[in-house]
């Protein structure tokens, strides 16, 4: 996929963003300095709740910018001749979800924002669930081999 | 002074239109309708005598919400960082806050302007109007309601007690071996149940006053609609010079305190430590995520852009092939 869709360059920015994210999004739980990886030389910032958020809150605009990015350059360039296999729709649905789990927790998160009880434990809900998801997909695909995300329309 | 009796029929206005909104799934609290959703809770601290009826109120009416912790505690790990917080055997302390005492008086003595003030403060959950701890908690157990009121929900949270950590008043107390972290995994996450000040939720949604408020034999609390109470409040700031705590703190909170000694004073004199808030200036700890938000807003439109760029360059560069 991403020797066709995207760069090298773009590739490792991705990986990088997402790796801070998923770092940072594990941090927002009570469990670096409890389990004492926070003691680590280099790694006290990890118990800092605010701001391992805040670096959450910028890579997580860089995320919905690569992903926007590829997302319009697929639809633009690639979609007339590849199309996107199963594991890539199952996948890109469950960063769909994390990504718009993630906007309304930001919304949420606003001064002027009060969102109903319910809906805030339904929004943290699905998406620790589904980053989690991710990871262990992540873990499967490192373990077995890469999937393709894209297919040419030529195979059929 | 504050009156009693207009904050209670300001209190059931505000309280059809808290209800009202309860339908809204987004509410901004510019808008009117959420002006008069939110309560405030306003505190004339010349008024208390620090008899302690607010705190015995608390504790009778919120009783059946306190923790009844199953024991032996489950083991946890690692041990030297997940300590037990064991507040069950000394349920009477009252002079702190606890899981069993969302409410108590700091009295001080402070000198100002050459006269000598005794104030005492009521203590509890200020009820921020953008609470870090329901912000910040991954877990959706602490919440803010339409009418202002911060919650924790007990059979929810896992007592991982971050919002602790990150209330700028470290108000919630914890409390182990209740909850449902024993369903889970009790000894790797959690660690009980958060407890703090509900404001008598329950009491409001039935058109009662919290019991701190019913309870007081000076009237120093009363609650009503935010704009209604803010005004009131900048009324007594302009005609008698008094001091105000809550407005700016934490971006605003839906508690005020009015005192006619400045707040520095009656923090320095204040006890610190564990459960013990103090009145000292507090930033908005929201206010960069909310400047951070537009990053995150303006995100995928600039990615949209950059890839309609890129597909433009890519789509006229193999055309430029073609006609090689």
């Amino acid at each position: 996929m991403r020797h066709s869709l995207i760069s090298n360059k773009i590739s490792i920015v991705l990986k990088l963003t997402i790796f801070v994210l998923a770092l940072t999004g594990a941090a927002q739980m009570p469990i670096f300095k409890r389990y004492y990886i926070a003691d680590l030389p280099g790694l006290g910032w990890l118990s800092d709740f605010y701001l391992t958020n805040k670096i959450h809150y910028i890579f997580g605009a860089v995320l919905l910018f690569l992903l926007a990015y590829i997302f319009t350059l697929y639809l633009g360039v690639f979609s007339k001749t590849h199309c996107v296999t199963v594991s890539g729709k199952i996948k890109g649905l469950f960063f769909i979800l994390v990504c718009a789990t993630g906007i309304m927790r930001v919304i949420k998160n606003l001064n002027s924002v009060t969102l109903d009880p319910f809906t805030v434990m339904l929004i943290d809900w699905i998406h620790l669930g589904f980053a989690i998801l991710l990871g262990l997909i992540a873990a499967v695909t490192f373990i077995t081999g890469k999937k393709r995300y894209l297919k040419s329309l030529k195979d059929h | 002074m504050v009156k009693k009796n207009i904050s209670r029929r300001s209190f059931v206005k505000g309280l059809a239109a808290g209800t009202a909104s309860l339908a809204m799934p987004f509410n901004d609290h510019k808008a009117e309708a959420s002006d008069t959703s939110e309560l405030v809770t306003l505190l004339d601290l010349s008024r208390c005598i620090g008899c302690g009826e607010c705190v015995e109120a608390c504790r009778t009416v919120n009783g059946h919400k306190f923790p009844q912790p199953q024991k032996p505690f489950p083991e946890m790990v690692p041990k030297g960082r997940a300590k037990v917080e064991d507040w069950s055997d000394r349920r009477e302390v009252d002079d702190r806050l606890t899981p069993y005492n969302w409410l108590y008086i700091e009295s001080v003595e402070v000198e100002y302007k050459g006269v000598v003030h005794e104030i005492n403060i009521p203590r509890r959950c200020l009820h921020c109007q953008n609470p870090p701890c329901a912000n910040l908690c991954p877990w959706g157990a602490a919440e803010k309601q339409q009418n202002g009121i911060v919650r924790i929900q007990p059979d929810v949270c896992l007592g991982g007690a971050k919002c602790r950590t990150v209330c700028p008043w470290h108000i919630p107390q914890r409390q182990t071996g209740v909850g449902l972290y024993l369903r889970l995994l009790p000894g790797f996450a959690g660690n009980g149940v958060m407890y703090k000040c509900d404001r008598c939720y329950d009491r409001i949604d039935k058109g009662e006053l919290p019991a701190c408020i019913e309870a007081c034999p000076e009237s120093v609390q009363k609650i009503g609609p935010r704009r209604e109470i803010l005004n009131e409040v900048h009324n007594i700031i302009h005609e008698k010079g008094w001091f105000a705590y809550g407005l700016e703190e934490n971006g605003g909170t839906n508690t005020v305190y009015l005192s006619p000694v400045p707040f520095e004073l009656l923090d320095a004199a204040s006890r610190k430590g564990p459960g013990l808030p103090g009145l000292n200036k507090v930033d908005a700890a929201m206010e960069d995520e909310e400047n951070l938000a537009a990053a995150v807003a303006i995100a995928p439109f600039a990615g949209l852009v950059a890839g309609m760029i890129k597909a433009g360059r890519f789509v006229s560069s193999k055309l430029g092939k073609q006609e090689k």
